[in-house]
């Protein structure tokens, strides 16, 4: 408010003057100028530009996924707290708590439902908003520490799933919060001390529901709130990137915020709110029997997020298969936007024309590697069998790690030689690898049997 | 070297005692977090009484302290901790063959802890275990030890 506009007016009403109090700009505003002016003094739209260009408006650019981010992390808030009022963390009560949700509790089973399939979906859609944002080149500069921060934001988010798949104290908690925190046991060094810190022990116990507690409900998504604003107003500050056609020009129009922008995300909202509603109606959180430490389930599997980390344990040795391997995929996905400088592409799905057939090969053969990889390792391939004098380090690590490292250089070689830019060679290589991991994942959910042992799905 | 000004000596005696009140406030916090541990509980101390009460060649799943108290035929000692060194799943022991077999991904260990077939990359981790004046066996579950060969070292002999 200017000072001309705050001169004292006794002839306004009293209920005029607090009204006025609490809401300053007028909630119908009549012009554009009244419009840009009650986004930018609000404290909730403020996160939004004043102006937005007309062509990011479009869905097929975006499909919201951040927003759905955004609602999916309320959503969770919400839910989360109202379960706090019916849970009680603590190895004899927890698992009574579930019962009691699904019983005794009004809404009770509904709003966990919520709360479950809300935290699983929010993994995949961070991970859908990074894939968006990587094919349309929307971490170029000056956006490149805005990429870094959404990279820790999903690992946050995994973090916050992982330790609320402890919370209801079931076989399947008990167990793939085990197996989850032995793949952290392989970290060198400082694996073993930390896995005693974040278990409270030297395995899952009371101690452990008590650290996972805190974790879940203050420390995580204090820091997804923290981190989530920076990202957000990072967003704001660096302008959204605009989608332009092959060789056109970005149209660069712009409408104001208010109601371009905020009646599509308020419609959005409401759509995802009813698909939520409806799916938590209809299917239920799994709940197995109560965790018995004594008894492990056959097979044991980690968290469905963890199993192309554990699929991967399968094939190599844990220094390779838990360390150096993922390691170095976190280290490349936080190094792509200051590896990237071809700035033309910003805005374009998949660079190029050649781009877009070179992500979908290499999609392709990601999945296909993957699937060849598994089978060759587990019915032919044995090399600590084949050369039983060198420490499996060796024979399980650095030879396969040699092997695969070959094909890759071999694979990115060959798109330098189909002419593609080392812009187009490194998305390709990324798309390989992303999809081989996601295939490596979705083998260790439904190709693995009793004992990890290989298995059809359907047969 | 420059003298060093007032205003420069101040800055960094400052600086420092903000690094020293950062460091303090970490190790109160990380001891804090840190696990506890009671006797009889998993984590504390176990008397499971005298050692004559456990025959040779005996293994002996103690439920609470998520251990065996393994006596081999040649009379010694070993306290096996349940958890397997692969994934961390719970190995039971089969009295019928007499190894651990883990359920989960098939890794199977001698009554020593030994690994007879993999994925588990190590021996059966163990507790530190002893004797006292009584001629009762104490086994300390605050932290499992662990051995990458088993060893004639591990073993207690009364």
């Amino acid at each position: 408010m200017t000072e001309k506009e705050s001169k004292p007016t006794e002839e306004t009403p009293l209920y005029k003057r607090i009204f006025k109090s609490i809401q300053r700009d007028p909630l119908a505003p009549k012009d554009d100028r009244g419009r840009m002016k009650m986004v930018m003094n609000s404290l909730i739209l403020h996160v939004h530009p004043t102006k937005t260009p007309k062509s990011a408006l479009k869905f097929s650019y975006t499909f919201g996924l951040g927003g759905l981010l955004l609602l999916l992390g309320t959503v969770l808030a919400i839910t989360g707290v109202l379960l706090i009022f019916a849970y009680t963390p603590s190895p004899d009560a927890a698992y009574e708590s579930m019962i009691a949700l699904q019983t005794e509790v009004f809404f009770g089973n509904l709003i966990r439902n919520l709360h479950h399939w809300s935290g699983n979906l929010m993994v995949v859609v961070a991970v859908l908003h990074l894939l968006r944002v990587f094919y349309t080149a929307g971490f170029s500069k000056p956006r490149e520490f805005n990429w870094a921060m959404g990279i820790a934001l999903l690992l946050l988010i995994v973090g916050a799933n992982f330790t609320g798949y402890l919370l209801p104290w079931d076989q399947l908690a008990y167990w793939a919060i085990t197996v989850g925190v032995s793949l952290l046991d392989y970290v060198p060094l400082v694996g073993e001390p930390l896995t005693r810190l974040l278990l409270g022990g030297s395995e899952v116990g009371a101690a452990t529901l008590t650290n996972f507690y805190g974790l879940h409900i203050a420390i995580i998504p204090l820091s997804i709130f923290g981190l989530a604003s920076f990202h957000i107003w990072r967003v704001r500050k660096d302008k959204i990137t605009v989608p332009r056609k092959i060789d056109g020009q970005a149209d660069k129009t712009r409408v104001t915020t208010m109601p371009h922008l905020v009646s599509i995300e308020f419609v959005f909202a409401l759509v995802w709110i009813a698909i939520l509603l409806l799916w938590a109606t209809f299917v239920n959180a799994p709940l197995e029997e109560a965790a018995n430490p004594a008894h492990s389930p056959n097979p044991a599997k980690a968290a469905w997020y963890f199993m192309g980390l554990q699929e991967l344990l399968m094939h190599f040795h844990p220094l390779f298969g838990a360390i150096i391997i993922p390691g170095m995929g976190l280290l490349g996905l936080f190094a792509i936007p200051y590896l990237d400088a071809d700035m033309d592409s910003v805005g374009v799905w998949f660079r190029s024309v050649n781009g877009r057939w070179l992500t979908l090969i290499s999609a392709n053969l990601g999945v296909i590697g993957a699937f060849a990889f598994v089978l060759v390792d587990e019915y032919w391939l044995d090399l600590p069998g084949w050369l039983p004098f060198l420490p499996s380090s060796i024979s399980n690590g650095w030879i396969p790690m040699a092997g695969v490292l070959l094909l890759l250089i071999g694979f990115y070689e060959a798109l330098k030689a189909m002419k593609a830019t080392s812009c187009e060679a490194r998305q390709s290589l990324f798309t390989l690898l992303f999809s081989a991991f996601i295939t490596l994942t979705i083998i260790g959910i439904y190709f693995r049997g009793e004992g990890m042992a290989f298995i059809l799905p359907w047969s | 070297m420059d003298k060093l000004s007032r205003r420069d000596f101040l800055n960094l005696a400052w600086s420092a005692a903000g690094a020293l009140a950062v460091t303090e406030l970490s190790f109160v916090g990380f001891k804090f977090l840190s696990p506890r541990a009671t006797d009889g509980e998993f984590g504390g101390e176990f008397n499971l009484g005298a050692y004559e009460g456990y025959p040779v060649g005996s293994v002996t799943p103690v439920e609470m302290g998520r251990f065996y108290l393994v006596r081999l035929e040649n009379g010694g000692f070993l306290a096996i901790y349940r958890r397997c060194t692969h994934l961390g799943c719970a190995v039971p022991f089969d009295q019928s063959t007499g190894k651990f077999t883990c359920p989960c991904h098939g890794s199977v260990f001698t009554n020593e802890g030994d690994v007879l077939n993999q994925p588990a990359p190590r021996p059966l981790d163990i507790f530190a275990l002893s004797i006292n004046e009584e001629g009762e066996i104490v086994v300390d579950t605050s932290s499992p030890i662990q051995r990458d060969k088993t060893s004639v070292e591990d073993v207690l002999y009364a």
